[in-house]
């Protein structure tokens, strides 16, 4: 479905150059959820954005259904980091999600069951009509999420989707994602700084270095499902793998020397 | 109901009290002096009326010299802005989404907005021979420069999240422009088009003054003025103002119905 | 970066100018109607040589000038006066409404009749139209004044005075400025319609219509070459004195209308 090769970025030329990645390798199957996890300005949204076509990088290849990524693929959909800059405030909510629904054919009637569908599976079928400047940071998100639930992609992309919402409202969120996936077969890419998150949700954990970033570790999760937000995060195999990432992000222990740290590995 | 309606009223006279101060003053001292340059209010508005407004009620009083001056008048006005806004918009968003276009044209635009427009006048005059062409040219010459210019900065920074974000979601180009760009610059095209309005009214009475029209305000008013009738000048120059004023007020009305969500996104962030 | 946006720039206007050369030569324009840009552009740097023509721009800046000093002379300390005032403000902002629409150049007829010299017609209509930029903006400019900055200045001690000078004045100028610049481009255009209409001893527009009365349009599009010329230059001076005289003021905001 998706194969990221030796891809390298580089912002700006000269002296203010910023190597952003370092030569990324990724491949996903079909239907896979990866999360993608690294520490903050890393680069991992510059890695979603050259997937997506917005960047163009300044080496290796994206390709995607086996098509080298160009312009932005069909079919795509995607949650930005910036959810609220990317949320038109001239339309109400539920123009926003169902503005992209045209692409698929949908007729009028159609496009708004479906708009109202997404709002009610995020919790906000009451916010419909609202503006998007009229609700909170984390309802924006959720509308965000909605636009591209009912869009149905088959690759979605998701950049720190759960960032500015409360505990509970992540845990259904995460669970509302895994559910579409196992109805729709998406293919998900989905970028977090929560490992516990990354662990719960994904199929496999692929951990960025610092920039200029490369894959550091890529790691199956391989636990039973269908997941549960209070026995999966209790299996003695999800606390192993959680550590195990936790290690890996914060890079190996010689390298970063706070005592507090050494002493809680 | 009553009580928001008489809040309403009183709130408006508190503001407006002056008004008919200042209108007293001014007839009490336009009486005084006795100058034939300086009519008081009360004999320009009864020349008002016997020049334009002593038609019948049905017809808002118009007269028929009201209708054969307000209408030509209004028509070329009317026109001109709505051609320069339709073309300054279209040219200007071409110009504000492309970095290479904007870079060839915008000295010409930086020039051609420097030149006052009713020094064209005279060129227009020997071109299109001092007919309605020549007004309707000088008014679109004159009105599509702050359109344009507008236009250009809404279109050139539209946030570039929402140009990704439509990117992303597969919509058109001509979806990317309906729904995007245009909304997104909306703001910035509308205070060009009103901006532009009043000066098409300016540009109007220009254009009839210099170009001996025969019909139409200005015309009105330089008639006006060779037959050395000063209250029907004083309230020609009082019609215009109200005329400026409605003018600006409706497109006000217009504008803010159709950008509710920006100010009030504006006003809760 | 800047070198290839001032090549396509000169590139934009040298295609421009050739295209109408060029639509001269072929016979596509009627050149007894638009003459060829060469013409316009020779007709053009003979101007600059033509002591007339000189004399022509130095009667219509005079006037610009004059009338635009006495709009700022008379709008600024209004504006003042009415921004530190609320109530004189809401008093006489209704009668401000209702002058301000008023095409100036509709005055020119009017006053042309009261007023005896031709001059003193021209700098009355300039300083009705370029009054009312500069007044708004003076008044926006008072309210904008950063409320805290005048609390501090009256915690120390200071009177009303003192805080309109030191706190009011300095953070109402860039707009003020702004208002001035607005006021610069109509007063140009007020002047040159005023010379259109009632002629007079001098001026670019008396220029022009004697170009057109004597049938010579590659005159007048120079003359208005140089009018466009003197429009750019002026606004230029303005904003590049609004840059380097108020460079802390980051948002150079104000009011158009
Ligand atoms: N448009 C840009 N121009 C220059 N540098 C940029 C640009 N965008 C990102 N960078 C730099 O590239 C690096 C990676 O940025 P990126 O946004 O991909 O990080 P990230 O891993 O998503 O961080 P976070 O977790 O904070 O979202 C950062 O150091 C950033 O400063
Ligand atoms: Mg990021």
């Amino acid at each position: 479905m998706l194969d990221v090769v030796n891809l390298t970025h580089t912002y700006g030329s000269g002296p203010e150059a910023h190597r952003a990645l370092g030569g990324i390798d990724l491949s996903v199957p079909e239907g896979q959820l990866v999360c993608v996890v690294g520490p903050s300005g890393c680069g991992k949204s510059t890695l979603l954005r050259s997937i997506a076509g917005l960047v163009r990088p300044t080496g290796g290849e994206v390709r995607v259904k086996g098509r080298p990524v160009t312009a932005t693929p069909d079919d795509l959909a995607v949650v930005f980091q910036d959810y609220s800059r990317s949320l038109f405030p001239w339309m109400s909510v539920r123009d926003n999600v169902a503005l992209p629904l045209r692409r698929r054919g949908l007729d009028r009637a159609a496009r708004r069951t479906a708009a109202a569908e997404a709002l009610a599976a995020v919790g906000l079928e009451s916010a419909a009509a609202k503006y998007p400047w009229q609700l909170s940071g984390g309802m924006q998100q959720r509308v965000a999420i909605a636009r591209a639930l009912a869009y149905r992609p088959s690759l979605l992309l998701m950049d720190e989707p759960f960032g500015s919402v409360d505990a509970q409202t992540r845990e259904d969120l995460e669970d509302l994602v895994l559910a579409v996936r196992g109805h729709h077969r998406m293919t998900i890419v989905l970028i977090t700084h929560d490992i516990d998150e990354s662990v719960y949700v994904g199929d496999r954990v692929v951990v960025l270095t610092r920039a200029p970033a490369v894959v550091a570790a890529d790691l199956r999760v391989d636990l039973p499902g269908p997941r549960d937000q209070i026995g999966t995060r209790e299996l003695p195999a999800f606390v192993h793998l959680r550590s195990e990432v936790s290690r890996l992000v914060r890079g190996r222990p010689e390298f970063s020397m706070t005592p507090s740290q050494i002493d809680k590995e | 109901m009553t009580v928001a309606n008489g809040g309403r009223l009183r709130g408006l006279a508190l503001r407006l009290w002056t008004v008919p101060v200042v209108v007293a003053v001014w007839e009490a001292a336009a009486r005084a002096a006795e100058s034939v340059y300086f009519p008081p209010p009360s004999a320009i508005l009864a020349r008002l009326r016997e020049l334009w407004f002593s038609g019948p009620p049905a017809r808002l009083f118009l007269s028929d010299a009201a209708l054969a001056d307000f209408l030509p008048s209004l028509g070329r006005m009317f026109g001109g802005w709505a051609l320069a806004c339709l073309g300054g918009i279209a040219l200007g968003v071409a110009i504000g989404r492309s970095k290479t276009l904007a870079g060839y044209v915008d000295p010409l635009i930086e020039f051609g907005r420097a030149i006052p427009p009713p020094t064209l006048i005279p060129l227009f005059v020997v071109l299109f021979k001092a007919d309605a062409r020549m007004q309707v040219a000088t008014i679109v010459y004159g009105v599509v420069w702050p359109v344009l210019v507008n236009s250009v900065d809404g279109a050139r920074y539209v946030d570039r999240l929402h140009i990704e974000t439509a990117r992303v979601f597969g919509l058109s180009r001509a979806e990317r422009l309906t729904r995007v760009i245009l909304p997104a610059a909306a703001p910035k095209i509308f205070a060009g088009l009103r901006l532009s309005l009043s000066l098409a009214l300016i540009l109007m009475v220009v254009a009839e003054l210099a170009g001996s029209a025969t019909s139409g305000i200005g015309y009105e008013l330089l008639y006006t003025q060779q037959n050395f009738d000063l209250p029907g000048m004083w309230g020609t120059i009082a019609l215009l103002g109200v005329l400026g004023f409605l003018l600006n007020s409706s497109f006000l009305v217009v504008e803010r119905r159709t950008l509710s969500w920006h100010r009030r996104a504006g006003r809760t962030k | 970066m800047i070198l290839s946006r001032v090549a396509r720039g000169a590139a934009g206007v040298a295609v421009l100018l050739v295209a109408a050369e060029v639509a001269g030569r072929t016979g596509l324009l009627d050149t007894q109607i638009m003459p060829l840009a060469s013409t316009v552009l020779a007709g053009a740097a003979g101007l600059a040589a033509d002591s007339e023509f000189l004399h022509d721009v130095s009667a219509t800046v005079e006037v610009w000038a004059e009338g635009l000093l006495l709009a700022t002379l008379l709008a600024v300390p209004a504006g003042v006066l009415l921004g530190s005032l609320p109530r004189a403000e809401t008093a006489l902002r209704p009668v401000i409404e209702f002058l301000r629409p008023i095409p100036s150049v509709a005055l020119i007829p009017l006053v042309a009749l009261i007023a005896a010299a031709d001059g003193t017609m021209k700098v009355t209509v300039i300083v009705y139209a370029a009054c009312w930029p500069v007044l708004v903006n003076t008044m926006y400019g008072l309210h904008d004044v950063d409320p805290v900055a005048k609390d501090t200045m009256r915690v120390f001690g200071f009177g009303r005075l003192a805080v309109l000078l030191r706190v009011t004045l300095p953070s109402a100028a860039p707009f003020v400025l702004t208002g001035v610049r607005l006021a610069a481009s109509v007063a140009l255009v007020v002047a040159i319609s005023a010379e259109l209409l009632a002629g007079g001893e001098g001026g670019i527009g008396v220029y022009i219509v004697r170009a057109g009365s004597g049938y010579r349009i590659d005159l007048m599009l120079a003359a208005t070459v140089w009018a466009g010329l003197i429009g750019l230059v002026v606004n230029a001076l303005l904003v590049r004195a609004e840059r380097g005289l108020f460079r802390w003021h980051a948002a150079r905001a104000g009011v158009t209308q």
